[in-house]
Parts: C-alpha cells; sequence; structure tokens
C-alpha cells in the first residue's frame, strides 16, 4: 500500500527539503506526496482534496500555527496521522515528549523520518484532548465537518456559542454552525473573549451592544442581551446576572 | 573587522567629554563642599555663608579642570593609567595652585592660598579618582556578563536550525547558493563569537546585518522586504558591536515570520548634529507577542549602550500606526 503523504510548512526551502527527504525513503516505505500547502487554512482544504493517510505540519506558521491545524484535522471522520515538524521551540518539544506525540527537529534526518512515517503508517493517531494540552493557546476558527470538508469560523466573528442538545450552535452574522464541543470546554478557552449570560449561552463581548429589560421570564421580569449584527435578545439568568452586570455599565 | 581602542579596560581614566562623567564630577565636587561647610558651621546662617565663600573658591577652579581636563582626554586616556591619573592629578593642582591666590578675598593671596588650593583640589580629585576607580571596577564584570547573556540571547536557535535546513535544501539543486549561504553563516558566527567590547565602524555592522538578512531571504523569499535607507556619511561611526543584528532580527521574528502576506522591515540611519539616529520599524502583529525573546535583546542592547555612553545614549520603542519602532540615539563619533 502506498502511503500518502502531505506537506504543510510555510518555507518553499523547508517544504523542498522534506520532498528530498521523502523521496530518499522511498525505496523503503512506498508512498506519495499527495499534495503540499503553504498555510494551515490552505493544509485543510489539501487535506480533504487529497485525503492523505500523513500530514507532516510545521508548527511556527503564520495566522494559524501547526497544532491548531492539527485540532481542526481531528474533526473529520477519518484524520489522517499528524507528524510535527519544528526547528526549535523548547515548549513544544517538552510538550511533544510528555505526551508521546511524534515529532521532528529541523534539520530533518532522512532516517528519523522514515521511523515516524512507519510509525505513523501502523495507525499512531495524535487526540484532540492531547493536542489542546500541548497547545493550550485559544484557537483562531472553530472547526466544522461539512460533507468531508472541514469548514473554518474565525472566533472573531461569533457573535454567541449557544448549547444545543446535541451540539453547540455557534452564531455568526451570516449564519448557524453547529460545533461539536461542550460548552463548558469553549467558555473555558475563550475566556477573554466570551461571557457566560445563562447556563446554556456564551456571548462575545465585542458583540454586546446594549441590555434590556424585558421580556417574562418564569415570571419574573429579567434582562436580555441585545447584540449587534443579530436581531435575536438572548435572556440573561439571574444567578449569571452578577457577572454581566458590570459590562452593562458601558451601555447604559 | 576593525576594532578601536575606545572602550574602558580595566583601571582606565573616565572620558572627560562623556555628559555622565562630567555631572558625576560636578555633583560630587559640590557635594564635598556641601560636607566641608556643614562640618566647620555650628548654625545655618553660618553654614550658608561658608558655602557661598568656598563657592565662590571652587566654582572657578572646578569649571576650568573641566574645562582643561575635556580638551586634554583624549591625550590622557592614551597613557598607561597610572601616568594618566598623575597628568589629571597634576593638571587639576596645578590650576587649584595658580588661581587660589587670585580668588581670596582682595585677591592679595599668596603661596599660602595656592598651597591650601593645592591640597583641597588634590583632596576632591583623589576622592574622584578614586570614586570612578571603584565605578570601573564595579562595572566590568558587567561587561562580560552582557557580553555572555547576548551570546545566548542574539542569535536565536530558531534562526540557526532554520538556516541550516534551508542550506540543506539547497545542497542539490543549487550548490552554489548553499556555499554562499554557509559563508554568510559563518561569518555571522564569527562575528558573534568575537570578543564584542570594542566599539566598531557602523559599517561592519551594517555589512553583517546584510549577511543575516540574505539568510533569512532565502527562507522567507517574498516574504521579506528591506527598505534601507543609510547616509553614506555614517558608514565610520562608532557603534557597540551587534547593535542592530538583533534588533533586525527581532523584527523578522516578531513582525515578518507572523504574517501571512509580505512585510517590509525599515532602517533608517543618519546624523543629525552631533547625534547618530538609529529608525528602525517592523509590521506589529498584536496576536504574535506572546513570541518569547523580545525584551531580552532590548534590554541587552539598552544596557551596552549604557555601559559604552552612559546617559549619552538612549534607546526607545513604541507602537505606531500597525508598526513597532524603535528609535536609538546616540553620540555621533567617527573612527580617527
Amino acid at each position: 500500500m502506498t502511503l500518502r503523504v502531505v506537506i504543510v510548512d510555510d518555507e518553499e526551502p523547508a517544504r523542498n527539503r522534506l520532498r528530498e527527504l521523502l523521496g530518499d525513503c522511498a525505496g523503503e516505505l512506498p508512498h506519495l506526496v499527495a499534495g503540499e500547502a503553504s498555510n494551515g487554512v490552505e493544509g485543510l482544504q489539501v487535506v480533504t482534496a487529497a485525503a492523505p493517510d500523513v500530514v507532516l505540519v510545521d508548527i511556527h506558521m503564520p495566522e494559524m500555527s501547526g497544532i491548531e491545524f492539527a485540532r481542526h484535522l481531528q474533526v473529520l471522520e477519518k484524520p489522517p496521522a499528524v507528524i510535527f515538524v519544528t526547528a526549535h521551540d523548547q515548549y513544544a518539544v517538552e510538550a511533544f515528549e510528555v505526551n508521546a506525540v511524534d515529532y521532528l527537529t529541523k534539520p530533518v534526518r532522512a532516517a528519523r523520518l522514515l521511523a515516524a512515517l512507519k510509525k505513523a503508517a501502523h495507525g499512531t493517531r495524535v487526540t484532540r484532548g492531547v493536542l489542546e494540552r500541548i497547545d493550550p493557546q485559544p484557537r483562531r476558527h472553530l472547526s466544522v465537518a461539512e460533507r468531508g470538508r472541514v469548514i473554518l469560523v474565525p472566533v472573531a466573528d461569533v457573535i454567541y456559542l449557544r448549547a444545543e442538545l446535541k451540539y453547540v450552535t455557534a452564531r455568526t452574522r451570516d449564519r448557524e454552525h453547529l460545533v461539536e464541543e461542550s460548552l463548558t470546554q469553549l467558555e473555558h478557552e475563550f475566556d477573554a473573549l466570551f461571557v457566560r449570560i445563562h447556563r446554556n449561552c456564551l456571548v462575545s463581548r465585542r458583540f454586546i451592544r446594549g441590555f434590556e429589560r424585558g421580556v417574562e421570564s418564569e415570571g419574573e421580569a429579567g434582562w436580555s442581551v441585545l447584540l449587534e449584527g443579530c436581531e435575536e435578545k438572548l435572556p440573561v439568568s439571574r444567578r449569571q446576572w452578577a457577572q454581566v452586570k458590570p459590562l452593562a455599565k458601558g451601555h447604559a | 573587522m576593525q576594532s578601536i581602542r575606545q572602550n574602558d579596560p580595566p583601571d582606565a581614566l573616565p572620558d572627560f567629554r562623556n555628559l555622565g562623567v562630567i555631572s558625576r564630577v560636578l555633583l560630587g565636587v559640590n557635594a564635598l563642599a556641601l560636607l566641608f561647610a556643614f562640618a566647620r558651621s555650628r548654625g545655618i546662617s553660618e553654614f550658608v555663608e561658608r558655602l557661598a565663600e568656598i563657592a565662590s573658591r571652587l566654582e572657578p577652579v572646578l569649571l576650568a579642570a573641566i574645562m582643561v581636563l575635556y580638551i586634554a582626554s583624549p591625550y590622557f586616556r592614551r597613557l598607561p593609567y597610572r601616568y594618566g591619573l598623575a597628568a589629571v592629578l597634576a593638571v587639576v593642582l596645578a590650576i587649584a595652585a595658580a588661581l587660589s591666590p587670585l580668588l581670596t578675598v582682595g585677591g592679595s593671596g599668596g603661596w599660602r592660598e595656592a598651597l591650601w588650593g593645592a591640597i583641597y583640589a588634590a583632596f576632591c580629585a583623589g576622592s574622584l579618582a578614586w570614586y570612578f576607580y571603584l565605578r570601573n571596577r564595579a562595572f566590568s564584570p558587567v561587561i562580560s556578563e552582557a557580553r555572555l547573556q547576548a551570546l545566548q540571547a542574539r542569535i536565536r536557535p530558531h534562526f540557526l536550525f532554520n538556516s541550516l535546513n534551508a542550506v540543506l535544501s539547497l545542497i542539490r539543486k543549487d550548490p552554489k547558493r548553499a556555499e554562499a549561504a554557509l559563508e554568510d553563516l559563518a561569518e555571522l558566527f564569527r562575528t558573534v563569537m568575537a570578543d564584542n567590547r570594542q566599539l566598531i565602524a557602523l559599517g561592519d555592522e551594517l555589512s553583517l546585518c546584510r549577511q543575516y538578512l540574505n539568510l533569512e531571504q532565502l527562507r522567507l523569499g517574498e516574504r521579506l522586504r528591506i527598505d534601507w535607507q543609510v547616509e553614506p556619511a555614517v558608514e565610520q561611526v562608532l557603534v557597540p558591536p551587534m547593535l542592530l543584528q538583533p534588533l533586525v532580527e527581532n523584527a523578522i521574528y516578531h513582525g515578518i515570520e507572523p504574517g501571512a502576506s509580505p512585510g517590509t522591515i525599515e532602517v533608517r540611519i543618519g546624523r543629525r548634529g552631533d547625534r547618530l539616529h538609529l529608525h528602525l520599524s517592523n509590521p506589529y502583529h498584536v496576536d504574535y507577542q506572546h513570541r518569547q525573546g523580545n525584551r531580552m535583546a532590548l534590554a541587552n542592547i539598552r544596557e551596552r549602550l549604557q555601559l559604552h555612553f552612559d546617559v549619552e545614549a538612549s534607546l526607545a520603542t513604541r507602537v505606531h500606526e500597525g508598526r513597532y519602532e524603535i528609535d536609538i540615539v546616540m553620540p555621533f563619533r567617527a573612527a580617527s
């Protein structure tokens, strides 16, 4: 079976070098370079088109780090194995060691590359949980799987996140997306951007336009949040009002 | 690389043309005068009277001595420390002895006044010489320490490994370019590992930066743009070595690498009066400020500027219209 490989690195010479080394390994491990990308966003498209078994990912890339890219891959039904490549990142390397995630250091040696590919061919996978531990930085995007593709939703565009039965709805100006993550985790990760207004709802601080005393909820008049770019008024629970109230001052 | 003996090796005379040194001399001598006046008076009014009397006899001698030392400083500093010190003391004593008789009330002083003037002057000059000697001793380990620290901080391992990787990628297809790149890399590390305590000509630092940028251009390609505006007259100015390279490296690390689209690094260097102005700017990415290492390089350069130029050099940073800017002002001293 031929192993399908995709290379994602923002530096052209680095991609060239990996291709050369892959060529050197071809005798021992038949494979095919199924695609290349110079950033994470492009990488997700290439991966969905090329359906690789393994992705070689540089960690330091503009816009989207290699680790965030790998996290988005995990929404695919059959995510490819990921091998991280880094020039020098002490923190990432320590995290890889601790979590037994495979990585290569630049300059990459052919023998190391071969060993990592063989391991990946046997189906070793990283899990979401491990990736979160490796890079606790908040992501820039949420990812949603749609008909075998990965749709990226910039976190900065999300107006609110609301827990439904099985999913979390992420509302942007244009549409709603269903995200397969827990609200508690999202709240934890995007603490700086979102505020919880209700047991089942987080609202982006940037989109809060004001507050309105209105609709009866459970027999009592409560407060609702008015949002930028969205007609809905979301109720603030009495329990959360104490936390949300300070935000209201700026809008009064 | 050209190096010039202008820095302070251990046990050197202070540079009497340095604003910091001059102000320390003025403050030190006047503080001694205050103490003296205080010790010899019993009340406020007597203290004020004493102080006025001392000042009238002290300040002209002090100012004259500073003026002569300002002129003579380069010559004295070329002498071995002991002879230099003796020369400074001789000059100060001579001035004090010559001026003191003229400054007594009525201008009728004789050899007694000259003698007392010389004794006071010897006391002041001796105390200051001791002070500068200790200060020099206290700061010298800092120079080597800062240098060591700098060796670690200056060139990021990140850069070394990425460059080696870029060179490896060239070896099969373009061996000529790979050779040139390795030569640049060798030159860069030769400088980094050299004794970096001596001031060097700015032209040398600039060519080092160009070699460094060649290497970065290799892997970043189109994404890296550099806009140089360097007045030709500044090539011979003396600057601390590795003054610009770490800043350019920072500019790439924080300003170019995190950007998906091409970014420009601007370097402007020029003379304004007796000052050298260096201005460096790069695109500012708010989201990438967690990348480490910036403050260390800046603190390092600030410290070295202070060691070399004391209060006469400054380094300021700011974020302005989406760009991160660094401004360095330092004395314009050409290599002789």
